[in-house]
């Protein structure tokens, strides 16, 4: 279950020790952008480190890593693969080219330490080429479980100011929802920065879940419950679902071909959104 | 007619100082105060020695101390709580008598049972009349409530009021009344404002404490004591705050009309009263400007003295009414013991304060505390000092999980039922320790530094001397 | 191997470690500064120590400002500090 992804820097000791514990259900681990040049070496190393001697049992590990116009991924990589965290965030990702590049060197590290689990890719997409090349991008690899927006970067390519409201990127979130979709894998929506407007971010959530985003990144520990909240399935959704699987048993056992549920036809997707609504709804026991 | 004295050194002789008196003060002026070490350099200028001194707090503003007990001039010292300045001193052994830590009840119970009989209580008093009508809620250096001056001014022998803002008689809305008072000094400056009160107290942004706060808030929530008629307190520090918010958020959502908040009184709590999750706050002690505005304009926020926040002796306290409490720890073990007198070396920065008295009282008291703190777990195997005994606390609260001591069953199966992360607090040991590693003890002296007495009379743990 | 250049690694924030070696002709010259020494000194020393005998370091002085870091921060910084000191072979 992914609802939120909450940013941590690399390079900092304390907060790599709570990582785990501030309710997130992903970790992004970062080496890009939250560090400074002259500590990626740093970051990297206590990273890696984090990765080998403290259990991040409770939730799925993410490492951002740098891009590769940079003279840093390579060693990033090098560093964190053998490790096996669970997805490698590539950022400014622009065509299925570079997720092929980075796959490949991935693979090469994994052969080399003959490494079975296969560590996943969640490209980071925040140029207009990496927008307009979406759908190539999510079906390019199949690491590539999930597409992630980034809105700040982009709408500096984009040359315009990032607002509040998202007019801007409102094109771009639609599209990178239809891309994966189209691909049948995840899509992540772009953090909401104002980290003291709690009003502001809720607003910004639901708009994305009414996308149909899987779920959102968040800069703060202090957005997680919020995010965590409106992408959960709601309390309605979770007895439909319920419904629905009473009612395609039922339909079995009558034999019937067709069911239909508060005159609504019950038809393959409905049965599947209702399955993947239980599964979340058991993950989350009784508490967001 | 009055009682006005021109200085402190007339009003000490006028009161009779000998040596090997017992005199006394409040700490409504916090970490602002300049009463304390006035009226003690004055003292140690006159020459007294042998010198007792209850305060119902000492910060570290009173460093000064530190000279006045190697000279002699101070050799008893009876407290609630020691910063870590003062208290590093005396835990090195500085002080030939150990010192006598009570609690915020235990201090006004043993004034009036005559226990720690006061010879001259020095009340520091924002504002004062000329006859010793005193507040705390007027003047340029307010502080609010002077709950913790009550028992002094009521029982001492004699009492001498400190203000730097004198008004025509008569104050009207007086917290002490004249009745009780011998003498009134005017000074320049009772203390500092700014290290008196905060100018708003903050809940905490630190990612952890709000996620214990979250946690906290949900406990409260499943405890089966939230609803019409809830009564709560909580600390000043950031995350104990952050769960005022939460739950205020909480109680205006379900529409739970509570009775009354007490404390230790901050804005957040003010929040709650405005918002009418409670009927009344009752105020022992204002933490920020909001407080003091607060309960100098609203007639629902009242003065309460410590006595009626919490003498184990009065025919009733507060405290025994009260449903939940958030408190902090230095550390806690696995009996549920709480240290909050030393720091994880054994040298003294705290005090029991109010923590024991509102653990005994309250029908759930919660713990709310990070696992560990700079290396250190929070849960040992044994506390360096008991300050407040394991049968009175329920529930700890760390990011990582929730541990219910055994007494508490139907507590804690409430809480799993709620889905809530509930683990055996031996277990929350052993996740800290894997992260931490194991620590060395620490080896303490032979000498004892202090003794911790309980709100019932009885010695609860000494604290010996650090090496 | 040969520590060739002063360097350091990790700051001095709540849980982590401040790292500074230098070159030195003779042996190892640890000096350990730790918020948690009675606790974790030993152990401290001990960690620090054994990363230089991985990094086969045998002629260093380090001097370590210790703000309660777990042990693969310590681990972490130390080699930080040495790799910035080129003294360390890949």
């Amino acid at each position: 279950m992914r609802r939120s992804m909450l940013f941590m820097p690399g390079n900092n000791a304390g907060m790599l020790l709570n990582a785990d514990a501030l309710g997130a259900d992903s970790i992004i681990l970062d080496l890009e952008d939250a560090v400074s040049p002259e500590e990626k070496d740093s970051a990297r190393i206590l990273v890696r480190n984090a990765l080998k001697y403290l259990n991040y049992n409770n939730c799925e590990v993410i490492i951002r890593i740098n891009s590769i116009d940079t003279k840093y991924w390579k060693k990033d990589l090098d560093e964190i693969i053998p490790l096996k965290p669970n997805l490698i965030m590539p950022p400014k990702v622009s065509c299925a080219h570079d997720v092929q590049v980075i796959a490949d060197y991935i693979l090469s590290i994994e052969n080399e330490h003959k490494i079975e689990n296969e560590t996943a890719i969640i490209p980071l997409i925040e140029t207009s080429l990496g927008v307009e090349n979406a759908f190539e991008i999510a079906k390019s690899n199949k690491r590539v479980k999930a597409i992630f927006l980034g809105g700040e970067d982009l709408t500096a390519d984009l040359r315009c100011k990032r607002t509040k409201k998202g007019d801007e990127i409102m094109y771009s979130r639609g599209r990178m929802v239809i891309a994966a979709r189209a691909a049948n894998i995840d899509v992540y929506d772009t953090p909401f920065t104002d980290v003291e407007d709690e009003e502001g971010l809720k607003l910004d959530c639901e708009f994305a879940k009414g996308l149909g985003f899987t779920g959102k990144a968040v800069i703060s520990p202090r957005h997680v419950m919020c995010v965590n909240e409106v992408f959960s399935p709601s309390k309605r959704d979770i007895e439909y679902a319920y419904e629905v699987m009473e009612i395609i048993k039922v339909a079995k056992e009558q034999g019937k071909g067709a069911i239909s549920l508060h005159g609504k036809m019950i038809d393959a997707p409905i049965v599947e959104r209702a399955r993947q609504t239980i599964e979340m709804a058991e993950a989350m026991g009784g508490v967001i | 007619m009055s009682k006005i004295v021109n200085s402190l050194n007339e009003v000490i002789k006028l009161c009779g100082l000998k040596d090997g008196m017992r005199i006394s003060f409040h700490h409504h002026l916090r970490n602002g105060d300049n009463v304390v070490n006035i009226v003690m350099d004055e003292i140690s200028n006159l020459g007294y020695k042998n010198i007792t001194i209850n305060a119902s707090s000492v910060f570290d503003i009173h460093y000064p101390l530190i000279g006045h007990i190697r000279n002699k001039t101070v050799t008893g010292l009876e407290v609630n709580y020691m910063g870590g300045v003062v208290g590093r001193e005396i835990s090195s052994g500085i002080l030939d008598v150990p010192v006598e830590f009570r609690s915020h009840g235990g201090r006004p119970s043993d004034i009036e049972t005559g226990k720690t009989p006061i010879d001259i209580a020095f009340i520091a008093a924002p504002t004062s009349d000329n006859m010793g009508n005193c507040s705390g809620k007027y003047g340029k250096s307010a502080c609010g409530s002077l709950g913790y001056a009550f028992a002094d001014a009521m029982h001492a022998k004699k009492v001498v009021v400190v203000t730097d803002n004198l008004v025509k008689y008569p104050l009207y809305d007086f917290s002490i009344a004249e009745t009780y008072v011998d003498y009134v000094v005017c000074v320049d400056k009772i203390g500092d404002p700014s290290g008196i009160v905060s100018g708003t107290t903050k809940i905490t942004k630190d990612p952890v404490g709000l996620m214990m706060a979250s946690y906290a808030t949900k406990v409260i929530q499943h405890s089966g004591l939230l609803k019409d008629g809830f009564s709560f307190q909580t600390g000043a520090g950031g995350a104990s705050l952050a769960a005022a918010k939460y739950l205020k958020d909480l109680m205006i959502e379900q529409k739970i009309k509570g009775s009354f908040g007490i404390g230790g009184i901050t804005s957040y709590m003010v929040d709650m009263l405005e918002a009418g999750c409670f009927e009344t706050l009752m105020d022992v002690q204002c933490f920020d400007l909001r407080a003091v505005q607060s309960i100098r304009e609203n007639p629902k926020h009242k003065e309460v003295t410590a006595s009626h926040y919490a003498s184990p002796t009065s025919k009733s306290a507060i405290v025994d009414n009260l449903d939940v409490v958030i408190l902090g720890a230095t550390q806690i073990d696995t009996n549920f013991n709480v240290n909050v007198h030393t720091d994880s070396n054994g040298y003294i920065m705290g005090g029991s304060g109010g923590h024991s008295d509102t653990a005994a009282g309250a029908k759930l008291t919660m713990i709310v505390a990070p696992l560990s703190r700079a290396r250190l777990s929070i849960v040992v195997d044994k506390v360096l000092c008991v300050s407040t005994p394991g049968n009175t606390v329920d529930v700890l609260v760390t990011q990582r999980g929730i541990a219910v001591n055994p007494l508490r069953k139907e507590l804690k199966d409430r809480l799993k039922d709620a889905g809530l992360p509930i683990v055996d607090i031996h277990d929350l040991k052993n996740l800290a320790e894997s992260i931490t590693g194991v620590p060395k003890d620490i080896k303490l002296g032979n000498k004892t530094v202090a003794n911790v007495i309980y709100r019932d009379g009885t010695l609860l743990d000494t604290i010996k001397n650090t090496l | 191997m040969k520590i060739k250049n002063i360097a350091v690694a990790g700051t001095l924030e709540s849980n982590d470690i401040y790292v500074q070696v230098e070159p030195n002709e003779n042996g190892i010259n640890l000096e350990l500064e730790s918020i948690v020494y009675s606790q974790f000194g030993e152990e401290i020393e001990r960690t620090v120590r054994e990363v230089l005998h991985d990094f086969d370091v045998k002629n260093i002085t380090i001097r370590l400002k210790d703000r309660g870091a777990v042990e693969c921060a310590i681990r972490a910084r130390v080699e930080t500090a040495l790799k910035r000191a080129k003294g360390v072979d890949e």
